[in-house]
Order: C-alpha cells, then sequence, then structure tokens
C-alpha cells in the first residue's frame, strides 16, 4: 500500500515534469524541470532497493550533466523560443493518435504481462555487490568506457575551444 | 506491491515525451535535454526489470547508460557552443544552409 | 533495550530534527561571531565587543537587523529564480546534516536511541548529492539577477564549485577503501581503538589518510567559497559576485546557507579523518552518554577554528590560479592516493 502510494506521487511528479519540459518557452525551466524528473526518478530508484544507482543518478545525472546544461543556456543567454508554425491537421489527428496508442499499450502492458509484481526495496543494490559486479563481469566494458570518456573530455576541450586558444594546433609555415 | 507493468508504463510516458519534445521543439538545446529524458526513461525501465528478475545487472547497466549519457552530453554541448559561434542562432530551423 | 515501535520512532526523528535544526541555526550564528571576533584580534582591534558581554547578543542583532530591512527585489531580475536560488541553496545546507551521527546512542525511556536524524547505508554519497545539488543555488542566483557582476561571479561559483567536487569525493574514496563502509556510523566505530599503545586509530594516523585529508581541507575549502579560493563573493574584484542583488532576509539565507555548509564540511572531516566522537571516556553514566558528543563538538571547533585562522591570514587565488589548482595539482594528488592507499589495504590484507 505505501509502496503504491509513493510510487504513485513520484510518477505523478516525473510526468509532470516532463510535460512541463515540453510546454515551457525558456530553456531555462524546461532545464529545471528536467532536474525535477530526475531527482523523482531517483525517488523511484528507491522504491525498487537500487540505492546506489539512486545516489549515482542525483550526483551525476540531476548534479554535474544538467548544471552543464544550466552554463551553457546561461553563457549562451538562450532567450525565450519563438514558435514555429504548426500545423492543425496535426494537432487533430496526433494527439488523439498518442492517447490512443498510450492507452492501448498500457492495457496490453497490464494485462498480459504475467502480472509480476514487485515489492518495496526488491532488490538492494548495496554499492559493494554492485562494486564485485563491476569489476568481475563487467570489466571490459568499464574499461572501454572509461577510454571513451577520455576521448569525450578531449573532444569537448578541442570542440568548445576558440579558434585562436592554445587548445588549437597551429599551423607552422 | 507495485505490479512491474506500472514501472514500464512510467518509463514509456517518459520515452514518448522524449520523442515528442524532440520532434516539436525548436530551441537545439531543448532538443538535447528530450534526449536526456529518454535515456533516463529507458534507465528506470533496467531498473525495473532488475528488480522483478533479481539480477543486479540490470542496476549495473544503468550506470554505462549514465556514462555514456555524460560523455554525449559534453560533446553535444561543445559542438553547440561551436556552432552557435559562426551562426549566432539557437534555432534549428535557422541552422539551414551548409556556408553562411 | 526496547526496540523503536513505528510512532516512537516518528516522535523520536521529530524531536530530533527540531533539535539538531535549531542547533545548527544558533551554532551559524555563533560561527559568525567566533569569526568576527578571531579575526579581529589577528588584526589587533577587539571585533564586537559593545552588544552584551564580549559582544555575545551581535548575532541577535544581526538577526534582528536582517529582518527588519528594506527587502529589495529589482524590478529587471528573473523573478521565480531569484526568490528561489537562496531557498535552495539553505535547502541543500540543512539538508545535510541529516545524516551526521553527533555520538553513540542514548538511553531514553528504555528506548535506545541513536544520536542521528538517519543512519543510511549510503550516508556519504547523500552528502556528496546534496552538495552537487547546491551549485544550482549559486548559479541560479547569479543568473536570475540579471547584471553582469551577478552572472560573472555565479559562473565562476559555479565552475569552482563542480571542479573542486571531483576532488572532494576522490580524497573520500581513499576513507572508504580503509574503512569499507559508505555509512558514517561504521566508518566512524572501525576508527576506534589504539595502536602502538596510546596513537588513536583514526584515520589520519593509521588509516595512512594525511594527503587525502589535506586535499579535504582544500577541497573544502574551494567548495564553501571560503578563502583563499572565495574571487566569486570578493568586494573588491566582482562587487559582491552572485549575491550582489540580494538584500535582507534573501541575503542572510545565502550566509546561512554558506557557514552551515562550513559546519557540515569540519563535521564530516572529523568523522572521516579524526575519528568523529572518540576520545577519552570517563565518569559516570550519565557522563559517559554525553563525553562523545562533547569530544565530536571539540574537534568541530578546532576546524572552525583553522577555518577562520586561514580567512585572516591568507590572500586570494586569482580564478585562474584557481582552477589550475585544482585541476593540475589536487586532481593527480588524490588519483595518486587513491592508488597508494589501495595498493596499502591490499597489502595489509
Amino acid at each position: 500500500m505505501l509502496h503504491l502510494v509513493l510510487f504513485l506521487i513520484f510518477g505523478l511528479i516525473c510526468v509532470t515534469g516532463a510535460i512541463n519540459l515540453l510546454v515551457q518557452k525558456h530553456p531555462i525551466s524546461s532545464a529545471l524541470s528536467l532536474v525535477v524528473v530526475m531527482a523523482s526518478l531517483a525517488v523511484e530508484y528507491l522504491l525498487l532497493g537500487a540505492e546506489f544507482v539512486a545516489a549515482v543518478q542525483v550526483i551525476v545525472y540531476a548534479g554535474a550533466v544538467m548544471v552543464l546544461f544550466v552554463f551553457v543556456i546561461m553563457l549562451l543567454n538562450a532567450g525565450e523560443e519563438e514558435s514555429t508554425k504548426g500545423s492543425r491537421v496535426a494537432l487533430i489527428l496526433g494527439v488523439p493518435g498518442v492517447l490512443a496508442g498510450g492507452l492501448l499499450v498500457a492495457w496490453v502492458l497490464i494485462n498480459h504481462s504475467g502480472g509480476n509484481s514487485v515489492s518495496l526495496g526488491a532488490l538492494p543494490g548495496y554499492p559493494k555487490t554492485i562494486g564485485m559486479l563491476l569489476f568481475h563481469e563487467f570489466l571490459l566494458p568499464f574499461e572501454v568506457t572509461s577510454i571513451l570518456v577520455l576521448i569525450a573530455i578531449m573532444g569537448a576541450v578541442f570542440l568548445a575551444s576558440r579558434p585562436d586558444s592554445p587548445a588549437r594546433p597551429r599551423k607552422e609555415n | 506491491m507495485v505490479p512491474v507493468s506500472y514501472y514500464l508504463i512510467l518509463s514509456g510516458i517518459l520515452f514518448a515525451c522524449g520523442v515528442i519534445g524532440f520532434l516539436i521543439k525548436r530551441n537545439i538545446i531543448t532538443i538535447f535535454m528530450s534526449i536526456e529524458l529518454m535515456l533516463n526513461g529507458v534507465n528506470l525501465s533496467f531498473v525495473a526489470f532488475a528488480a522483478q528478475w533479481h539480477q543486479l545487472s540490470g542496476q549495473v547497466f544503468v550506470f554505462f547508460v549514465m556514462v555514456v549519457a555524460a560523455a554525449e552530453t559534453a560533446v553535444g554541448l561543445a559542438i553547440i557552443i561551436a556552432v552557435f559561434r559562426t551562426r549566432e542562432t539557437l534555432n534549428v530551423d535557422q541552422v539551414n544552409l551548409l556556408k553562411l | 533495550m526496547k526496540l523503536l515501535s513505528l510512532p516512537v520512532f516518528i516522535v523520536a526523528s521529530l524531536i530530533k530534527i527540531v533539535l539538531v535544526i535549531f542547533v545548527l541555526l544558533t551554532a551559524v550564528a555563533y560561527t559568525v561571531w567566533l569569526e568576527r571576533k578571531v579575526v579581529g584580534h589577528m588584526q589587533n582591534r577587539w571585533g564586537p565587543s559593545r552588544v552584551g558581554p564580549f559582544g555575545l547578543l551581535q548575532p541577535l542583532a544581526d538577526g534582528i537587523k536582517f529582518l527588519v530591512k528594506e527587502d529589495l527585489t529589482p524590478p529587471h531580475v528573473y523573478r521565480p529564480l531569484f526568490i528561489a536560488a537562496p531557498m535552495i541553496a539553505v535547502i541543500c545546507a540543512l539538508t545535510s546534516i541529516s545524516v551526521i551521527p553527533f555520538g553513540t546512542s542514548i538511553t531514553i525511556l528504555g528506548y535506545a536511541i541513536p544520536l542521528q536524524i538517519t543512519d543510511v547505508n549510503i550516508g556519504l554519497l547523500v552528502i556528496l548529492g546534496v552538495t552537487s545539488v547546491g551549485v544550482y543555488g549559486v548559479a541560479l542566483a547569479g543568473w536570475s539577477s540579471n547584471s553582469k557582476y551577478s552572472l560573472l561571479g555565479g559562473l565562476r561559483a559555479g565552475a569552482q564549485m563542480i571542479s573542486y567536487e571531483i576532488c572532494l569525493g576522490l580524497s573520500l574514496v581513499g576513507v572508504l577503501i580503509v574503512s569499507g563502509s559508505f555509512s558514517l556510523r561504521e566508518i566512524v566505530e572501525s576508527q576506534s581503538g589504539h595502536f602502538w599503545g596510546f596513537i588513536p586509530k583514526w584515520n589520519i594516523f593509521y588509516g595512512c589518510q594525511f594527503i587525502a585529508f589535506f586535499i579535504y581541507l582544500m577541497a573544502a575549502y574551494a567548495e564553501t567559497n571560503r578563502i583563499p579560493f572565495d574571487l566569486p563573493e570578493a568586494e573588491t574584484e566582482l562587487v559582491a559576485g552572485y549575491h550582489t542583488e540580494y538584500s535582507a532576509m534573501k541575503f542572510a539565507m545565502f550566509f546561512m546557507a554558506e557557514y552551515a555548509n562550513m559546519i557540515t564540511v569540519a563535521c564530516l572531516a572529523t568523522l572521516l579523518f579524526l575519528g568523529g566522537w572518540s576520545g577519552p571516556v570517563f565518569g559516570p553514566a550519565l557522563l559517559r552518554a554525553l563525553l562523545p558528543t562533547f569530544w565530536f563538538i571539540a574537534k568541530i571547533f578546532v576546524f572552525l577554528f583553522i577555518y577562520i585562522w586561514v580567512r585572516g591570514t591568507l590572500p586570494r587565488f586569482r580564478y585562474d590560479q584557481l582552477m589550475a589548482f585544482g585541476w593540475k595539482f589536487l586532481f593527480p594528488l588524490a588519483i595518486a592516493n587513491l592508488v597508494i592507499t589501495a595498493l596499502v589495504v591490499a597489502y595489509r590484507s
């Protein structure tokens, strides 16, 4: 009962944040509603027992990646978005279409997915066990992603640097 | 006891909002944020299935998704900054010529 | 010892929350008093001495001033974020105190109540997460003020905080390897006992974490925007940085958030490196229950004194020196500390 109530409250906050991201005109409001979505998703992970994943979601996603988004919006001084010319036909066909498709998928999932339930804190994800998995079975993906991050750092520093900064190579005549 | 399908429906709603945002928005940064929303929806799906089948690999995979999303965000925002320097606009409708 | 039932747990937690917040806010006010007195004496003057004996009622006078002052909101700001940013800063500063243990458990009416609001398995990660979210308060304050000094100050403060967060986290990983748990209570309990007879088994001695302690101290000074890393709020360089356009209560909220962060950082340093509440325990039962908390507070006081001492002594770093120090010196040092700690722990076991 407690599990269902908490799931519904934070699920509602997630969906409200997601719809707010679509509806808002200024990118900073969209960014802050995405932060709200990520925070409520962290609570949903906690409800399933994944405590380490929830903590990493807040530290990395909400606390670093979204801060990067907010910084770029502030630096580029992105103003309010101009409304593009929309199509009336797409609105009349699209909104009921999306709702109908969504309801169909939801009905199929609820009735035909085998009726499995998860309890509160179903699979406790302790840092120790996740660490053992990460360094034993998933060692190769771990090392490959660390190289990926290194490449991303180098690429980002180069791409965002000014044309006359020390990060760009100079041609010697 | 919450049925797993409820978590999957929530994940689907988030993914659908991400796709809609990707298609209807004109500001490149908001399009990027819709991609992040899609990735978050998928993460919820992973954790829900990990709880259903009692396999911790689902939670470990969420880490990899987060790392890849962070790397992609960094490079993508760097590209946006580089494009903004020359085009002076963040509206994707106006970045439609190969040469200025 | 009776086990805590749900209503008793809720009542005990509510009482603890109210008590801790009250004590924390009073501690914030009197840390400001301590700073003004200590810096004053270092500069060969008295500090506040008129209001009450030794100026002890000065925080009360400051509080009344902040409440009564006109709360000016300039017309050109982005109003929702302008009002929300100091709230975010204060909320994050006050939330991180919830996982910090202040002592062992005390027994009231037959129930054993631990002196900590909650003891989660991932207590250290909760503090790191709340610190990461606290960057929003600063960055949004700078942007929503719609003024060039505020924007520059906010961006600089935000970039400084996220750079030094990495060094902070890496310095704590050394402690994690030695203690083997994220829970703050278990980290303190792993530091009990003595080695070589009389030296306590604190992480800084037996766990060989003195380099990590140094890195943690530097990163903590940068995270809380204190001298020598306080360029984002330096009056002579940037008017007042991200809190230029704030007045009265909202400015007081930023101030409170900064000092509350200082206290949290000092608490964390004593828990992780100096053995928390371990110290000589003697005497009758009531004294035995209260002495650990007394040692904890004494160690925090030492940290706050060092904070204030450094503030009164050192000049501030220029921004490029600050970022170079964080990325080019502290970050490789933290990784080296991590590798050496892992090797030492593997050799010992």
